[in-house]
């Protein structure tokens, strides 16, 4: 158990707080591009096993090993692109803002020692579109790092063999799909954020139709100090699979909203009372959304589980996921849907909150960012962002339960992406879970 | 006179091709240039966009219809995007957008009158933790209150005359919102 040894351990926020963190000399007095200059001494396939034996997760949302998504790039491979999504956009998340704008050169030097690891000579960053601020400053970090000769240059390693690394930031332009890692490349490369068809995997066909590995920004500024400080440290961390800290954004009704770096076998119930400083205004917590809006909720009862990956799909303590009462959802081959620590968004609610305001809210906005491509999503999250909107406003009609059931159930996992199963697990998330609150809604309006 | 790039634009472009292997890759950044460059995207600038990058005018025009941040219609005003997401709804997030509209006399989706305000309600723009928040411009406004949103708009303001005084950036003529009429040989 991680609990203990990571409590005060600073890995990606290690230079909050520090002057002028966002430079490359401050970064460098502590140590900064230490951990290359040892990754160098050691053979690529020596540091996917690392990253593998550290447990690190992706930090993005779906949680992947990022090991074992490194050793899906094929051996023979010409050309590798290492790609870091920075796009972020998932409501109630807001970790990799603050990342960039405060340690631009912790991702850069990450993006160094990954690119060595899987053979990528040119990396990019895509970065959201209304980061105008945060691109500036991860710019400024980039051509510093270009002019110490430490990118675009033929480096000399101990084994004599050659290495030139680029990196290249490119600005999205609006558009919450473009997170979606296949979206992100044919943005990339020019084209409308359409997610593509999997397989291809990226690992095998990405951008530029050659091998891709894609990695959220708060994973990649995790592998500068797996290499320095071991992957067996970096597990030791962590419970079960996860290993590390986890950045945890709180915002909603607490006392002190915030983002801060955690040990991922912290409870939500130790999260919200002790580090956030509980629920403002004397009031009482109905629930919270524990990574990103796109996940399932949790009551008040459910909140002994801890903010780790693993816990989160599958603690007995947690509700199975309904499409309506009795009947759980079926994710494939009769598994059951909980939630999923996600991008480590959460937002919590009070006593005194309208629920179905708030899942009307969420689905309006699904229903706004769906590219339109495959039809369950494009309409159905439309009728879930109507139903659930007109019910909110105390107009809802016998059968509006059962009908946002029922579409929510029918867009699941009949999408090319999972835009779809993001309004559509939320969806029957509140309902499995604030079901009176949306009978008292229905009652109202009859 | 058919509309060209500044210098300094197309030194920009020639190094952003250098980033890519193709240039359809580089439609994303020199887009924003263009914008930068022009104030807004009407069909001349499409055309020019198209022909710098040897794509079809149909694609660049799929590609600007795509992204929330590109615009068709002529900006040089503030743009206020006030994120009304579930973390700020919670926070009071439509209080300010409504404090706004009111002050305003618009509507989210609308400019003023003198063009200096346009509002629009926004999705989550990343900074939850400082709920209510809206950004303008390169800035993000946090922790907002009506108080703070009367000061806000009252220093926008006066920094918007100011620059109405001097010449707006941008001389792209506006044209049709149709895909109709943009082969590079016609004029909008």
């Amino acid at each position: 158990m991680g609990r203990e040894e990571a409590k005060g351990v600073k890995i990606v926020t290690k230079n909050f707080g520090v002057a002028d963190s966002h430079t490359l000399s401050v970064y460098r007095s502590r140590g900064g591009w230490e951990a290359f200059k040892k990754a160098v001494s050691m053979a690529p396939a020596a540091i996917v096993d690392e990253v593998k034996k550290s447990s690190l997760r992706g930090r993005g949302g779906a949680g992947f090993p990022t090991g074992l998504k490194w050793s899906f790039v094929p051996k023979d491979a010409k050309t590798v692109y290492l790609v870091v999504n920075a796009d972020e956009s998932e409501p109630g998340t807001c970790k990799d803002r603050e990342l960039l704008a405060y340690d631009p050169h912790l991702l850069i030097e990450g993006m160094a020692i990954a690119s060595y690891a899987i053979g990528c000579r040119h990396a990019y960053i895509y970065i959201r579109g209304e980061m105008i601020l945060e691109a500036k400053i991860v710019q400024g970090a980039i051509d510093e790092a270009y002019a110490a000769g430490l990118l675009g240059r033929d480096q000399t390693l101990p084994d004599g063999t050659s290495f030139r690394f680029d990196v290249t930031l490119h600005r999205g332009a609006g558009a919450y799909i473009c997170g979606e890692e296949t979206a992100l490349l044919n943005s990339l490369e020019g084209k409308r954020g359409w997610p593509r068809l999997k397989p291809p995997f990226p690992a095998v066909k990405g951008l530029f139709q050659q091998a891709t590995v894609v990695n959220n920004v708060e994973t990649i500024m995790n592998i500068p100090d797996i290499i320095l400080k071991g992957g067996d440290w970096f597990n030791s961390l962590g419970i079960g699979k996860s290993g590390g800290t986890r950045i945890v954004c709180v915002s909603g009704h607490v006392n002190k909203p915030g983002v801060y770096e955690l040990p991922i076998g912290l409870s939500f119930k130790e999260l919200v009372f002790d580090v956030c400083g509980g629920i403002p205004n004397g009031r009482s917590i109905k629930g919270l959304i524990p990574g990103g809006t796109s996940m399932p909720p949790l009551d008040a009862t459910e909140l002994d589980v801890p903010i780790e990956f693993d816990a989160l799909t599958s603690d007995a303590r947690i509700k199975d996921v309904e499409v309506r009462p009795g009947v759980p959802f079926d994710m494939g081959n009769g598994r059951r849907l909980k939630t999923m620590a996600g991008s480590g968004g959460v937002v919590v609610f009070d006593d005194k909150t309208d629920v179905v305001a708030l899942c009307a809210r969420i689905m309006r906005f699904y229903a706004h960012e769906s590219c339109g491509q495959c039809t369950p999503c494009r309409e159905g999250t439309g009728w879930l962002a109507r139903v659930c909107s007109r019910l909110a406003e105390g107009d809802g009609r016998a059968g509006d339960l059962e009908l946002m059931g029922n579409v929510a159930n029918g867009i699941a996992g009949n999408t090319i992406c999972a835009l779809g199963e993001a309004a559509a697990w939320p969806m029957m998330g509140f309902l499995t879970k604030f079901r009176a609150d949306f009978e008292a809604k229905l009652r109202k309006a009859a | 006179m058919p509309l060209e790039f500044s210098a300094q634009a197309k030194q920009s472009i020639e190094r952003l091709l250098t980033q890519y292997p193709n240039k359809q890759a580089a439609l994303l950044p020199v887009l924003h240039l263009a914008q930068e460059e022009f104030g807004h995207l009407p069909d001349d600038v499409l055309n020019l966009v198209a022909q710098t990058l040897q794509l079809p005018p149909s694609h660049v025009f799929g590609v600007i219809t795509f992204y929330t941040m590109f615009h068709r219609e002529k900006g040089g005003r503030n743009e206020l995007m006030v994120c009304t997401n579930v973390s700020c709804m919670l926070r009071g997030g439509y209080d300010i957008l409504h404090h706004i509209e009111k002050r305003l006399g618009i509507k989210a989706g609308e400019s003023t009158p003198d063009g200096a305000f346009h509002v629009v309600e926004e999705e989550c723009l990343a900074a939850c933790a400082n709920a209510p928040m809206m950004i303008c411009g390169d800035k993000y406004y946090l922790d907002l209150t009506p108080q703070k949103v009367d000061t806000i708009l009252d220093d926008l303001r006066k920094r918007w005359q100011e620059r109405a005084t001097q010449a707006l950036p941008g001389s792209g003529s506006g044209g049709n919102k149709t895909i109709l009429g943009l082969g590079p040989n016609q004029k909008a």
